[in-house]
This record gives structure tokens, C-alpha cells and sequence, in this order.
């Protein structure tokens, strides 16, 4: 390990480290625009002059390894002048237009000419301007402020996977831009935003609608995905303005997809803001009172058998435990949170996780994927499955749609037959499984959620067992989920308990009359029309399909509008945090609950998120680890049974219209449009 | 960097001539390195297509060569040698560097523009001629030259200059290299050291 010298101080780094990083080390910051830790180096922006002893000029030090013996200083005055040259080059052809910029206020370049640059410029010619490009509905262009870090190059050729932007022309007159102005068609290319350091590549939707330092920040978790990407929500008033990547190695490293990133505007529209109850068969305003007195005329007397309660994909922790308890009170064990019909197993937690956990990807070396498509149900994911690739000595195959990932693929087959071949192991991918020495294998929802899922889950447990893919130090065995709140609900048991009922029987006891009192949670995502026959309650955040044949509407929170509770598909355990208020009257989802169920006469007993939160603890005590993955105990779940022919259909098709708020924007609208195939977009219609 | 307002061809595809070259190319780099060869091709395209690369071209080259079409374009719009729009039947590059325009390189593009009625970077009306200005070609010792297909022509003045395009102009194609009675880049008037052949 080299033994360097930066600034006096010796340090010794890991081999292979560069000089920047070193001096990181030793606490010398240095100032950089090309240079990025997850890309690769590019050495062309010179922002990192260094001065290293018995070298006749200053270093690049991102470039330059670090090496045994080297004497680095970072803070003389050649270096300071150094970097100062640098600056003023950068800024020659940068126009002074930071008022009007939406980078002001958050911009590298503006903040390190705050260190390095000079007051006035010696520049006397005219600056460069370049024509403004396309790129989509998200990425808004003013490539007269480029710098040519190719930060964003390099973020779509390497982490994206889709190699669509590029440099073009040469020298003065070389420009950043997408092949013939088409737009990217990459999830994950609101990235570049955060990458630009300087203006040049801004978000189209968010321009000149907030400034940087006018914005309350607030450090939260998305439900786009299952994934639970960390995110901060910049809102200003009552309103969220933007949505941000946090860092979290084990999870999202610093990536968000463009659908976790632009949701928010659908935070805005189709807003559920007060109760609504079903008079002469027409909804109409009514008071939180007449909702709730609405309520228990129709429950009282009735049999707890006679009622059903599903929670949906953006059900938060805490409501489906207070949900969950209401319902026991009132002597109903029909609770079911997988509306997608998923024969997942809520008893053996480890059938239901992605055990191997997000970063463990980064040390598997085989991947079988079964019934997904990951980059459209969990784009983040695939950018890591992608990284994990790219790396070498990794290979995988998929089972069910034959898709572009971003990666190289063996492509096995549709549907479950090939799956029984892999079990059996006379598959021609069973020996790629069998050498590895951490396999892994992602099972999606789209072979869970049909007739034979249970089946499939007991094939896919004896691939893991077959193929030793489970020891006591790794556990392949991955489940991706699509719906945020799925893992929460089945750890606390939000499935049908003794005798009761599960998604389909619920469905079938409303057309056939034996269910009488439907409660659905954020509960969208289902044929509504089966609910006609029964009394519908409804709470969630947005008048979606859900409110279809609502009798009575409770306007509950979005996941930007309160504190709760998030478990990952890893099992994650985090904590979004509310930002801003619901709108009108809406509420946080537990309170209506427990203020409902003192109106039904069956009080909820706790009175505060920390009583609620106590009880959840009881219910499942894995929960106290935030913020970690407690491991799940390996058991057998899973049964025999008669396989379906069908081929595998990844569980996201529209990957922009998941959910009711995604479906409520009018950013993801454009985008769900635009597709993944691409539009024909030019210079002149953004 | 597209040129604006050029009349893309819809479609293009090399001839069994210009296919059979470009995998003489190919089969220069080893297995899944066929990127390398991606200059070559371009410059069989632009030839096969009189002398400028339209965007079929440019997607040809990246299917045949299996890179993204963004990729080929950045090696296309990096080198000037690339024409992206349509250039005239003869295509006259003169050099103005610096050694060049000390020997006169001026009276060379004068001459042009009198005997075309084309300033650099302009094509005659009839699609006959263009002419561009360039960088340094390599030929400094013959300054000031020019270059026409794939020949030097050097030790130019205005009065050689309006011959070999009047020639250019009749369907001739004059004899390339020094224009003067000098041989080779030998000294002017003859070799001046080791005269004597052993």
C-alpha cells in the first residue's frame, strides 16, 4: 500500500487509489468537475491541479495514482495560482447568467469561483454559444453553460447502460449532445441533472419554478418502488417542489429513477381533500362526522365474516397495523395487502425477501431472473446488476420477457417449463449456477402473482436449495417486489388469519354476497368493479380507481405528507418523514383509523405514533432495526402443485403508471407517452 | 453539427466492392474489436457516396460495426475530413497554415476564387466545385499546395493554380506533386549535396 505525503501529513492509502482520493483522505479538499467517484476518470476538466515535489508542473490529481513516496501539496500559492488559470479558462466561454440559472445557489462551478476565480475578466473576445439540444421531457438543455466535464457521457454509457449521449466536433466547437437530439431512453436519465456541475443540463419541469435556498429540505424514503430509494423533498409552503437522491450505499448508492424523481407533481392533482359519502348514489362532501356516522350505521350489527379490509401498494406501516387491529377488533380475519394476487408466504419472512440484500448483489457471480424485467420495476436495481456485470466474472439469465437490461443476459426461456428444466438441472445455464460460488436468483412478481405462483415459489426454493445458492453467509434467494408497502404488510401479518379470506375470496364473497363491508387502503391497484355489490370505504391519498364505487371517501396522506414507517424488499426497515401537510382535510392514515375506530366502539389503544409504534414492534420485533436488514431464518415455504404454460409477464408494463400518484402526473404522463421505444423529438418541440 | 437544411438520403448500403474492402478492414482487429475499424469505413462511405458521409451512412457503419450511432457520429463530426454535407464533384482543399500562407497560400485561394467564383467553404452552383480551406497537410517544404483526391499539388502560385483547375474544368486531371521544374522536395534548381550517385 502506497505511502504518501500530502500537505506534511503521511498517509497511507489502498493500492490503486489516485492522488485526489488520498488527499480526500488526509482532509485536503480539492476542487473538481470532471471527477466523480462512481464514474470513470476523464482527467480533462484540470480543476485538481495539485503540486507534487520533483514534478516540473502541477498534477491532475484525480488522474495520477497515488504512489509510494510522494510528496503532495495542496495548498501553496502555485497551486492556488494554478487552479486559478483553470478557472478562468472555464469561465472564458461560460456566460455570466447565474440570475437567471436554476443551478444558481447549488453549482460548482459558482461556488468554486467563489474560491479560485478572479473578480473581472481578462477575456475581451466574444463567448461561444451553443444551440440548446433535446433531451426528452425531463432534461432541459442550455449547453452554452457546459464545462465538457462529460460527467453525463459517462453517467449514460456506464451506469445507464445506454449509450446515447456523446461529444461531438472538436475543440472550441465541441458540444454535448444525444444522437440526432433524440431523447434519452434511459429511467434513470434525470441522474444527469445532479451530475452537471454547472447549468447546462437542468430539470425541465422544475425550471425557474423554486430557488435553491428558498426550499425546506426534508430527508425521506420513496414508494415507487419497492426499492426504498432515499430521497430528499424539497418543498417551499405547502407544496413539494422537487424530489432528490440521498446517498445510501446499501441501497440507491446516489441514484434515483426519473419515475421516483418526478412524481411529485402528481402530489398536486387528484387530490382526495375531504370525506366524501355516497347519497342517492352520487358522492358528495360531507364531514369527517357524517363519513365516520356513515360508517357505523353500515357496520354495526354486521359479522366481522361479513367485512374485508385491502391494503394497496402505498399503504404505509403504521395504517396497516391500526387497520389490521381495527378489523381483529371487529371480529374479521379477511385482511389481505397482496392485491396483485402473489402467492407470497407471510410466514417464512425469508421467502418474501430479497435476501442477498441490495449490495449483495455486488458480491454474487451468478443471477438467475425469473418472471421480471428489474429495469422497469426497480430501475436503481438493475443500475447495480449492471455494475455488478460490468465488473466481470458475473453472469446471468433470465427466465420470462426477453428485454433490453442494460446488460448481457443468457436468455433461458418464457415461462415456467424452463424453470422445472433448471430445477432439474439438465439446463444449460445449471452449470453456470453450479460453479458459482455466490449465485443468487431474483424471483418477480410476474411468476408469483398467476394460478401456479405457489407452485413457482416451491420451484424457486429448490433451485436455491439445489444450487446451494443458501449457506450460513449468503442467501441468494431474492424476491423483488413492485409495491412499496408489500414487505411491511406481510411482516405484520396483513393476510387473511384464521379462515379468513384472501384476495380473490374477498372479491368473490362481494359479487357473490357474502362480503358486505369492503375497507380499502390506498388500495388501487385491482379490478374495482368487482367491489360494486359491497359498501366501499375508501382512504387513500388520490381519486383513482379505488374511488370508482367508494361509498364513503376518507382523504388520507401521501407519502410526502407524513411519518411513516417503509420496509424495503431487502426488509429494510426505514422512516419517511413528513414534509408537508395533506391537503384540506386530509389526514395521516393511523389517525383516521383510530379516530374511526373510537366511533365503531372498538378503540384502537394507542394515542400517539409512539404508542402505535410500540405496537408494531410487538406484532413484528424485527422492526426496532431501522435503517438495517435483519436477516430472515431460512424455512421451507413454497407448494407443489400444477404449472401453467403461460410465459412469464413482468408484473410493470406501464413503468410510469404504477401507482395513483405516478398516474396523476402529468411529467410521468409525457414520459409513459414518450415510452421506452423513444419519439421523434427535434431541436425545436422541447 | 449536422449540417441544416441537407437532403438526407433515406437509405445507403456499400457495394459488393466497398463491402468486400470494409472486411479487409475488419478482419485487421481481433474478435468484438471491429469498433476499431470504424475510420476506414467511414472513409469507403464517404467515397462510395461522393465524397460526403449522410446519416444513413453513419447508421450503416454503426450497425455493420455493432456501436451506438452516437459514437460513430462523435468519430464523424472529430475529424474534418468527414464531409457531413454534400460537397462538389471536385473537391479542392487548400492549405493556409502557417508555412503555407508565408509562401503564398492567399494568391493559391485568389486564384480559386477567381477562376470558380468560390470563396473556402463555398460550392460552385453547378455542384462542380469546392473549396475548403485546412490545416497543415504535411507538405510544408512544397508550400504553398493543395490537395485534389487523394494527390498533393505543390509549389503552387496563381498562375498554376487557374491552370489545374482549368484543367479540373475540362475533364483532365493534371499531373500532381510540385508545379515548379523541382523534383520531389529536392532544393530548387537541383540537389545541392550528394550529387554524385555511387
Amino acid at each position: 500500500m502506497p505511502k504518501l505525503t500530502i500537505d506534511g501529513q503521511e498517509i497511507e492509502v489502498e493500492q490503486g487509489a489516485t492522488v485526489l482520493q488520498a488527499c480526500e483522505e488526509a482532509g485536503a479538499e480539492i476542487p473538481r468537475f470532471c471527477y466523480h467517484e462512481r464514474l470513470s476518470i476523464a482527467g480533462n476538466c484540470r480543476m485538481c491541479l495539485v503540486e507534487m515535489e520533483r514534478s516540473p508542473k502541477p498534477i491532475a490529481s484525480c488522474a495520477m495514482p497515488a504512489g509510494d513516496g510522494m510528496v503532495i501539496h495542496t495548498n501553496t500559492p502555485e497551486v492556488k495560482k494554478a487552479r486559478e488559470g483553470v478557472m478562468e479558462f472555464l469561465l472564458i466561454n461560460h456566460p455570466l447568467d447565474c440570475p437567471i440559472c436554476d443551478q444558481g445557489g447549488e453549482c460548482d462551478l459558482q461556488d468554486q469561483s467563489m474560491a479560485y476565480g478572479t473578480g473581472g475578466s481578462r477575456y475581451e473576445e466574444n463567448k461561444r454559444a451553443v444551440k440548446e439540444k433535446h433531451m426528452g421531457p425531463l432534461i432541459k438543455t442550455e449547453m452554452t453553460r457546459c464545462i465538457h466535464c462529460t460527467r453525463c457521457i459517462r453517467f449514460a454509457t456506464e451506469v445507464a447502460g445506454v449509450e446515447e449521449l456523446g461529444a461531438i466536433g472538436r475543440g472550441e466547437h465541441m458540444e454535448i449532445t444525444t444522437y440526432l437530439e433524440k431523447s434519452m431512453t434511459s429511467e434513470l436519465s434525470g441522474n444527469v441533472i445532479d451530475l452537471c456541475p454547472v447549468g447546462a443540463l437542468t430539470s425541465k419541469p422544475y425550471a425557474f419554478t423554486a430557488r435553491s435556498w428558498e426550499l425546506e429540505k426534508t430527508e425521506s424514503i420513496d414508494v415507487q418502488d419497492a426499492l426504498g430509494s432515499n430521497i430528499r423533498v424539497d418543498a417551499r409552503g405547502p407544496e413539494v417542489m422537487r424530489f432528490l437522491p440521498r446517498l445510501n450505499e446499501d441501497v440507491n448508492q446516489e441514484w434515483i429513477s426519473d419515475k421516483t424523481r418526478f412524481a411529485y407533481d402528481g402530489l398536486r392533482k387528484r387530490r382526495l381533500d375531504q370525506p366524501y359519502v355516497r347519497r342517492d348514489g352520487k358522492l358528495q362532501p360531507a364531514s369527517w362526522n357524517e363519513a365516520f356516522a356513515a360508517i357505523a350505521e353500515k357496520a354495526s350489527g354486521l359479522d366481522g365474516s361479513r367485512m374485508a379490509a385491502i391494503a394497496g401498494d402505498l399503504a404505509d406501516a403504521e395504517s396497516m397495523m391500526a387497520l389490521k387491529d381495527l378489523m381483529t377488533a371487529l371480529g374479521s380475519a379477511n385482511t389481505e395487502c397482496r392485491q396483485d394476487g402473489a402467492a407470497l408466504d407471510a410466514s417464512v419472512r425469508a421467502s418474501y425477501l430479497f435476501n442477498s440484500t441490495i449490495a449483495g448483489i455486488d458480491e454474487a457471480d451468478a443471477l438467475l431472473i425469473v418472471g421480471s424485467n428489474p429495469r422497469l420495476e426497480a430501475p436503481v436495481l438493475n443500475a447495480r446488476i449492471r455494475q455488478r456485470w460490468l465488473a466481470g466474472g458475473f453472469k446471468a439469465g433470465v427466465i420470462g420477457e426477453q428485454v433490453d437490461l442494460t446488460y448481457r443476459y443468457d436468455y433461458l426461456g418464457a415461462g415456467a417449463e424452463t424453470l422445472d428444466e433448471v430445477v432439474k438441472g439438465s439446463h444449460s445455464f445449471s452449470d453456470v449456477l453450479r460453479e458459482a460460488e455466490k449465485p443468487m436468483i431474483i424471483l418477480g412478481m410476474g411468476a408469483l402473482a398467476r394460478p401456479d405462483g405457489a407452485a413457482i415459489l416451491k420451484l424457486a426454493q429448490d433451485i436455491a436449495v439445489f444450487y446451494g445458492m443458501v449457506s450460513s453467509d449468503w442467501n441468494g434467494f431474492n424476491v423483488l417486489h413492485t409495491a412499496a408497502a408489500r414487505v411491511a404488510g406481510l411482516d405484520l401479518g396483513f393476510v387473511p388469519g384464521e379462515g379468513g379470506r384472501d384476495m380473490d375470496g374477498i372479491l368473490s364473497g362481494v359479487e357473490g354476497g357474502d362480503i358486505d363491508l369492503l375497507y380499502l387502503l390506498h388500495a388501487d391497484e385491482f379490478d374495482t368493479d368487482r367491489t360494486k355489490n359491497a359498501f366501499v370505504i375508501y382512504q387513500g391519498s388520490h381519486g383513482d380507481a379505488g374511488v370508482k364505487h367508494a361509498d364513503v371517501i376518507l382523504p388520507g396522506a401521501a407519502y410526502t405528507e407524513k411519518d411513516a414507517t417503509w420496509i424495503n424488499t431487502e426488509g429494510r426497515v426505514q422512516l419517511g418523514r413528513r414534509a408537508v401537510f395533506p391537503p384540506g382535510d386530509a389526514r395521516e392514515d393511523w389517525t383516521i383509523l383510530r379516530a374511526l375506530s373510537d366511533v365503531l366502539g372498538k378503540k384502537l389503544a394507542y394515542d400517539n405514533l409512539g404508542q402505535l409504534r410500540a405496537r408494531m414492534l410487538e406484532a413484528a420485533p424485527h422492526l426496532t432495526a431501522v435503517d438495517s436488514v435483519e436477516p430472515a431464518a431460512w424455512n421451507d415455504f413454497g407448494e407443489a402443485g400444477e404449472l401453467d404454460s403461460a410465459p412469464f409477464r413482468s408484473a410493470v408494463q406501464d413503468h410510469y403508471l404504477t401507482n395513483p400518484i405516478a398516474r396523476a402526473s402529468e411529467i410521468l404522463a409525457e414520459c409513459a407517452e414518450i415510452g421506452v421505444s423513444d419519439s421523434e423529438g427535434t431541436g425545436t418541440d422541447g | 453539427m449536422t449540417a441544416e437544411n441537407v437532403v438526407q438520403p433515406d437509405s445507403f448500403e456499400f457495394t459488393p466492392e466497398s463491402l468486400e474492402l470494409a472486411k479487409m478492414h475488419i478482419a485487421k482487429y481481433p474478435e468484438a474489436r471491429q469498433a476499431s475499424a470504424v475510420m476506414p469505413l467511414l472513409d469507403i462511405a464517404q467515397r462510395q457516396h461522393g465524397g460526403w458521409l449522410p446519416d444513413a451512412a453513419i447508421r450503416y457503419v454503426s450497425d455493420m460495426l455493432d456501436m451506438p450511432y452516437i459514437r460513430v457520429f462523435e468519430v464523424a463530426t472529430f475529424y474534418t475530413m468527414y464531409n457531413l454535407k454534400p460537397v462538389g464533384k471536385h473537391f479542392i482543399e487548400v492549405c493556409t497554415t502557417t508555412p503555407c500562407w508565408l509562401r503564398g497560400s492567399d494568391d493559391v485561394l485568389a486564384a480559386c476564387k477567381k477562376t470558380l467564383g468560390i470563396g473556402p467553404g463555398e460550392t460552385t452552383e453547378d455542384g462542380e466545385f469546392t473549396v475548403v480551406e485546412v490545416e497543415c497537410l504535411g507538405a510544408c517544404v512544397n508550400a504553398p499546395m493543395l490537395q485534389y483526391d487523394d494527390d498533393y499539388y505543390e509549389d503552387l502560385d496563381a498562375e498554376s493554380t487557374t491552370r489545374i483547375l482549368n484543367a479540373l474544368k475540362s475533364g483532365e486531371k493534371p499531373k500532381p506533386g510540385p508545379q515548379n521544374d523541382r523534383h520531389t522536395s529536392d532544393p530548387l534548381g537541383g540537389p545541392t549535396t550528394l550529387k554524385e550517385t555511387a
